[in-house]
């Protein structure tokens, strides 16, 4: 019993930053935005949260950890935001390739995250943490409490508050798109770039708003892969750190069908296939049979999304047209 | 009492890739009045109206609204200042319902009261007599729902000048019909409206006043009460044209083409062609008669070999005089291509399955000759040479022969596509709706190549939905009735009223 409960735990805390890039992502896309960039805003978002809870920590007389933990959110949330918001320039005001540009920030976001992770590292000698409070800031449950609440508690209530913060923008967001004007607006950007813009709404505006905003928000899941410690290291830059999350919240966005609330149970089944071999070690089954397991189902969700063809399921359909409103 | 004009536009010029679109147009709309604008394709009717829109910024010139000089730099401030647009393509979102469409970019609370605004849309939807489902997706709509979904949009936003570019070419005549019920409506109510249309009847019928452009330039504005189809057409053209369709005596007819019980199921395993049998003879055009969608494309798709029909079906190819016919059903377009066949196909969906929109002009004149270089090399020349001449010789609009079809006007793409089907030196020429979205200048221009063709030997089948077009082009017409042929009638002693009724019921059925 415990096992199953400590599985699923893991299975959310690596649910998280999954979340978080698929939200983030799916924000852009709403758009008609394809921003393949997002590992590389999660470099970004990463590297500036870690570096910005340091050097505050360094300079401070005496840190506090809450305010650690806020400077890390604002600076992960900035930087991701500045990778998108480069990306947003290129590919809208200049109407650059968007497959071509979200892949050179994927490259440009890695080698950016390794650099200065490595340059802050060799800089003060050995390699960068920052302190045990801000560690504990990402990491303690927010509702310590009810954490000990049994089974209930420890499944509902245990999780650090980026959990909870993710699944609060979730739900906004799903709000947002479902029931505001501006969500609305923002849905007919990415359907039809020349319908809303002759229904009067700025698509530029629109555009380069919801691509920062959702570039903002990988890169806070950029931030926690690099804060949370369940995997034994926390608040160091490990290189290399974000792994491939970036690439599976693009496919969780597909895997979601463009749905911020369908995405937490998609980032959830994505999280428990990830930590299954922890848990479920199996001498007959090789471990990296386990690790295909999640693109094995990105792939097989795809194929019944396609073959449904349910209206409402596709991607936003100018995902990946630039617009330019007297082009004939 | 002289009202006051509603739009006022002074010198207004448009530039793309510097060949002028609107050249110092002046134009005035009163209030309560529909205002036709006319003109040949490419006489800059629609950038006009999309400077009025915001969606072209002018060059230079000033539009004035209700004697106020005013800047319209996006579709916003259109909306702003009372003016509502609707686009020949229309500017919906597909997978949103129409009220959804309606509120787009509205300002307004927050949260989307979506009962309230369903109740302001039918509201709208009584007072002037549409019918509309404001919980229904795009996608599920037919056109004319589309089309009213669009005005309701912008009568929802407060527009009193409204624009309405080709509203009818997509629509059945009685929906136009409605339409116009309506348009009047809004008129009396103190609305200005303005429509383009290339169909003159229309314009007699529902406009005040018409207002013509000729090559983006502005040739003036007449009251519809002393304006005649042939006046305007002058107007439109700059020098006389005669409106009669000229019909040489077929000489000499051999057949070239028998097609013999051809059969067909579409997708739904529906019935779609029944059995159809005729001859097309060289030297005479054969008309082809239907109300949408009872077959004509099939028919023609299916000799073609792209449309599939049933194996008994038979279209025998006659080459030349020696009787000796080839069979074209159960081949492949290609295989029918290399039997040396000479079938040209003028196909209804221009862009999409005669042309490719995004290659240029010599590219596309190539997809006819592409297999004749050496060695897998493309041999350009030829193409180059044929592309010049069609656009010289029928005075194809475009800056070059490297620009992409897509970018030119309906009517000059049409000449491109029948200009290269032509230059096939085809021996069966098959166009369907050559002329539809055409100017009148334009058809005229069409229907005397068909002629031309015609006088060579050729025999030409034309599928077209203007009655009268066919009763004074065609020597015989052929006229399907859900599929089956209804009856073969001569071109010279048939009426309207007869063909009208063939469209509707079976032969048998009218002899009784």
């Amino acid at each position: 019993m415990t096992d199953i409960i400590n599985f699923l735990f893991a299975a959310v805390l690596a649910a998280c930053p999954l979340l978080l890039g698929t939200l983030g992502e799916t924000l852009t896309e709403k758009s008609g935005n394809l921003n393949l960039g997002v590992e590389g805003m999660m470099f970004m978002g990463g590297i500036a949260g870690l570096a910005g809870s340091y050097y505050y920590e360094r300079s401070a007389a005496e840190p506090a950890a809450w305010v650690s933990v806020t400077i890390a959110l604002v600076c992960a949330f900035l930087c991701a935001a500045l990778g998108a918001f480069i990306y947003s320039v290129l590919t809208i005001t200049l109407r650059a390739n968007q497959n071509v540009t979200g892949l050179a920030l994927t490259i440009f976001g890695a080698g950016f995250g390794n650099f200065f992770g490595e340059f802050i590292g060799n800089s003060t000698g050995g390699y960068v943490s920052v302190s045990q409070a801000t560690k504990a800031g990402f990491n303690d449950p927010l509702f310590p409490f009810l954490s000990n609440i049994p089974v209930v508690g420890k499944l509902l209530f245990s999780y650090n508050f980026m959990v909870y913060l993710s699944l609060a923008i979730a739900i906004f967001m799903w709000y947002f798109l479902a029931c505001t004007r501006k969500g609305l607006n923002l849905r007919a950007v990415g359907e039809r770039h020349a319908s809303a813009d002759a229904a009067g709404i700025n698509v530029t505006l629109y555009k380069y708003l919801a691509t920062c905003i959702g570039g903002g928000i990988t890169g806070l899941g950029g931030l926690y892969i690099v804060m949370n410690s369940s995997n034994g290291v926390g608040g160091v830059w490990v290189h290399n750190c974000i792994g491939g999350y970036g690439w599976l919240s693009v496919a969780l966005v597909i895997f979601a069908t463009w749905h911020p609330a369908r995405a937490i149970l998609c980032a959830l089944a994505f999280g428990t296939l990830s930590v299954m071999r922890f848990y479920f070690p199996s001498r007959i089954i090789p471990i990296s049979l386990y690790e295909i397991l999640p693109y094995l189902a990105t792939v097989i969700v795809l194929i019944t999304v396609s073959l449904r063809k349910k209206r409402e399921n596709q991607p936003p359909a100018s995902l990946g047209l630039a617009y330019f409103r007297e082009d004939r | 009492m002289n009202p006051v004009n509603a739009i006022e536009l002074c010198d207004i010029t448009k530039t793309f890739n510097d060949i002028p679109a609107n050249n110092k147009v002046c134009l005035q709309i009163r209030w309560g009045e529909i205002l036709s604008l006319l003109g040949e394709n490419g006489s800059g009717k629609t950038t006009l109206m999309n400077i009025l829109a915001g969606i072209y910024f002018p060059d230079s010139g000033t539009v004035y609204i209700n004697g106020n000089e005013v800047t319209i730099r996006s579709p916003k401030d259109a909306y702003d200042l009372g003016i509502g647009m609707i686009h020949q393509h229309f500017k919906l979102v597909d997978n949103m319902t129409a009220a959804e469409n309606i509120v787009l970019g509205l300002k307004g609370k927050g949260r989307l009261d979506r009962k309230a605004i369903s109740a302001k849309v039918r509201e709208i939807g009584e007072k002037y007599g549409f019918n509309v489902n404001p919980d229904k997706k795009i996608y599920d709509m037919s056109v004319s729902e589309k089309q009213t979904v669009e005005i309701i949009k912008v009568l929802y936003r407060g527009a009193n000048i409204l624009i309405l570019d080709e509203p009818t070419a997509v629509l059945t005549a009685q929906e136009a019909e409605k339409l116009f019920d309506v348009l009047k409506n809004m008129r009396d109510d103190g609305k200005a409206i303005i429509i383009i249309t290339h169909k003159l009847q229309e314009v007699m019928a529902v406009s005040d006043r018409v207002a013509v452009l000729r090559k983006g330039e502005y040739a003036g504005t007449v009251n519809t009460k002393e304006a005649t189809v042939q006046s305007l057409t002058e107007m439109m053209v700059g020098r006389t044209v005669s409106l009669n369709i000229e019909r040489p005596e077929p000489v000499d007819p051999v057949p070239r083409m028998v097609v013999k019980g051809i059969t067909s199921y579409n997708e739904e395993g529906y019935k779609i062609l029944d059995n159809v049998s005729f001859t097309a003879y060289g030297g005479e055009i054969l008309g082809i008669a239907g109300i949408s969608g009872c077959g004509q494309k099939e028919l023609l798709e299916g000799i073609a070999g792209i449309y599939p029909v049933t194996p008994d079906s038979s279209v025998e190819y006659y080459p030349d005089d020696t009787g000796k016919a080839t069979e074209l059903v159960g081949k492949r377009p290609m295989q029918i291509r290399k039997l040396g066949v000479a079938l040209s196909f003028v196909p209804e969906d221009r862009l999409g399955m005669g042309l490719v929109g995004s290659m240029d002009i010599t590219d596309n004149m190539m997809l006819r000759s592409y297999l004749k270089g050496k060695l897998g090399f493309t041999d350009r020349n030829p193409p180059k040479k044929l592309a010049e001449n069609v656009v010289e010789q029928l005075n194809v609009v475009t800056p070059g022969i490297t620009t992409p079809v897509s970018k030119l006007s309906g009517g000059n793409v049409q000449k491109v596509l029948v200009g290269r089907e032509i230059a096939a030196a085809p021996k069966v020429l098959m166009t369907a709706y050559a002329v539809r979205g055409l100017d009148i200048n334009t058809s005229y221009t069409i229907y005397s190549l068909l002629n031309e063709q015609k006088k060579a030997g050729v025999a030409v089948i034309y599928v077209g939905e203007d009655l009268d077009v066919l009763l004074e082009l065609c020597d015989r017409i052929l006229v399907l009735c859900g599929g089956k042929v209804s009856g073969i009638v001569d071109g010279r002693s048939a009426t309207k009223e007869q063909i009208g009724l063939m469209m509707t019921s079976l032969g048998e059925e009218v002899k009784k």
